[in-house]
């Protein structure tokens, strides 16, 4: 590239007035995210300490928890796995078709959550196009926990293929033909030079697919069987707790899915800052 | 103030004066009442005219009950509320939205219409499911709504409930036995079509419980004899309750249009129309005619033995009440 970016200790910016775009930067994300997250919390204000302890604590919402988070995360790592896999193909190989295949993969992204849910249950109930053939086999897929996470897998796959693509498209082939000729197997290859430049793009596309899961409603609502303590996902103890006009109730567990969800994604952000210094003093 | 300008606000005050010559009325219904209020609205729009030469023009809102509630209590001007359960209208009553004696405003309860819940087997009745004790049986595998999430739901199990204290049992007997028809569900719907389609699409398990008008329009969307109705010994009834908004009327200046449009569902021609939606008509008259399509089976109310929905709903299906105690972990 011939182009000469203005780097950020060159002086040049870009857009004007730090103090001005830091104080428009604040406000917008105040607008647009902090007030109405601090309307959510306002609101389980109304409960006492007690109360907010039951609505948050009871069995049934801590198994809706760990089944959120825990399906969230599997999803997550096999979207972490097979998302490299299909980057690394769409980037390093030519076939006929590859068009097809790189909008495919967004199409999870379009797609209203919903219809997912619905064509994989189709897909996997006992009598569906898969389901029946995996059934007499003893796999049950539809209205289980596994049947959950294959719909978080299918919604998270677009983050990790897409944050990862560019970096493998930028990262030169010719440092792993160095390290080929050097002697280096294909394993120490892949560990000891390409992952670590496309760590932090991996570690970024993992975090944005489990956000994504956690968060995820129409698409695993029609598979997941809602079984409590089985196969109920917390925004459905959500909806289900505004059904019954609990709407302290419904925030506090909002809330604590709020404050999970941020800490986690703090601990990743985290990570990745550590795992982009380490990169950059290897290089 | 320049031309363009003058131009657009003329325009704009000739249309808001068109829409106050012919008055708009919002239905906020729940989902599956939406074909039957298509119906009624052609309807009650053509003899509104014929009977005070006004035109009228009729929105619907349509989806799941208390969702609807949670929406006019929020804001949506819906000028009138017609719901399947009666909290949905007491919870509006208590943020003021409708008024606090809304179920005197019009005949029986403020409810035109009713229901009860069913039992639907697959083609022939394989099981040879007849009445609630079978469905407790080892092996028989029941598609319910979740009563947490669905007032299908809620009918269901208080009608269990009910079967039980009806025949002389205890409450810790009808406990038994509602914990023990629980232990034979496979998938809890969210809602009433969800659990529809679990049970005809999906071919999980062997009988659904659901509301009687399901079972019309499950005929007609999927065919007949798909499914055979079975009609228990006894069971419950639901009511629909219908209530105007007061807070959007007043607003609006649509009272005395909205009280007709909600006294006019017991005319016999709204009746009529609702009997077409398998919704059980309060016209006794009515009702009787269509004994082919409405099986007379021994109904109890809600009041009877619950006190009310609410009162129904604290004890047992608010968090930590009867229906988690049953329905919780060790299973």
């Amino acid at each position: 590239m011939s182009t000469a970016l203005p780097r950020r200790n060159g002086g040049k910016r870009v857009l004007p007035g730090f103090k001005l775009t830091l104080g428009y930067t604040l406000f917008y994300l105040g607008l647009i995210v902090l007030i109405p997250l601090a309307a959510l919390v306002l609101r389980s204000f109304s409960l006492t300490g007690e109360q907010f302890w039951i609505a948050v604590a009871s069995p049934r919402v801590l198994a809706a928890y760990r089944l959120t988070f825990g399906a969230s995360l599997i999803a997550a790592l096999v979207n972490l796995v097979f998302g490299l896999l299909l980057a690394w193909v769409l980037v390093r190989y030519q076939f006929p078709g590859k068009k097809i295949v790189d909008a495919l993969v967004d199409l999870p992204f379009a797609l209203p959550t919903a219809v997912a849910g619905i064509s994989l249950t189709a897909l996997l109930a006992g009598n569906g196009w898969v389901g029946q053939y995996l059934e007499p086999l003893g796999i049950k897929l539809a209205f289980t926990p596994a049947g959950i996470v294959i719909a978080l897998i299918f919604i998270g796959i677009p983050f990790v293929v897409r944050t990862v693509q560019p970096v493998l498209e930028d990262s030169e082939k010719e440092l792993e033909e160095a390290a080929t000729c050097l002697g280096a197997t294909r394993w120490q290859t892949f560990t000891k030079v390409l992952l670590p430049s496309i760590a932090p793009a991996l570690l970024t596309g993992f975090a944005m697919a489990f956000a994504r899961a956690i968060g995820e409603y129409g698409s695993v609502i029609f598979i997941a069987g809602n079984m409590p303590m089985v196969s109920e996902i917390t925004p459905l103890i959500i909806i289900g707790k505004l059904e019954q006009y609990d709407y302290a109730g419904a925030t506090a567990v909002a809330v604590v899915m709020l404050v999970i969800s941020f800490i986690l994604l703090l601990v990743i952000n985290g990570l990745q800052a550590w795992q982009r210094r380490r990169a950059g003093m290897g290089a | 103030m320049n031309s363009r300008l003058k131009a657009a606000l003329a325009a704009a005050a000739f249309l808001a004066s068109a829409a106050v010559s012919a008055q708009t009325l919002l239905n906020a219904s729940y989902d599956v009442a939406r074909e039957f209020y298509k119906d009624y609205n052609t309807a009650f729009i053509a003899n509104y005219k014929k009977t005070t030469g006004k035109d009228v023009k009729i929105d619907q809102s349509h989806g799941g009950s208390s969702a609807q509630a949670r929406s006019v209590a929020d804001g949506l001007d819906a000028d009138v509320v017609t719901m399947n359960t009666t909290t949905d209208v007491d919870f509006l009553a208590e943020r003021g939205v409708v008024a606090k004696d809304w179920n005197k405003r019009f005949p029986d309860n403020a409810s035109p219409t009713t229901s009860t819940m069913l039992f639907l087997t697959r083609n022939g009745n394989p099981k040879g499911i007849k009445d609630w004790d079978d469905l407790i049986k080892p092996g028989v595998q029941v598609v319910v709504v979740n009563p947490k999430t669905g007032g299908n739901g809620r009918y269901a199990y208080l009608a269990a409930w009910g079967y039980i204290k009806k025949k002389g049992g205890s409450d810790a007997q009808a406990a038994e036995f509602v914990g023990k028809l629980y232990k034979n569900v496979p998938v809890l719907g969210k809602g009433g079509r969800d659990a529809t389609t679990t049970f005809l699409q999906r071919n999980i398990g062997d009988v659904l419980i659901t509301f009687e008008s399901e079972v019309v329009s499950i005929n007609r969307e999927f065919g007949e004899g798909k499914v055979d109705a079975v009609y228990p010994s006894i069971s419950i009834v639901a009511e629909n309750p219908v209530a105007v908004v007061e807070r959007t009327v007043a607003k609006k200046g649509t009272a005395e249009l909205a009280k007709a449009y909600l006294q006019w569902l017991y005319s016999d021609e709204g009746q009529e129309i609702a009997v077409k939606h398998a919704l059980r008509p309060r016209n006794p008259a009515i009702l009787k005619k269509h004994a082919d399509v409405f099986k007379p089976i021994p109904l109890f109310t809600v009041q009877e033995l619950f006190g009310s929905l609410g009162e129904a709903q604290k004890v047992h299906f608010n968090d930590g009440g009867q229906f988690d105690k049953l329905y919780t972990p060790g299973r």
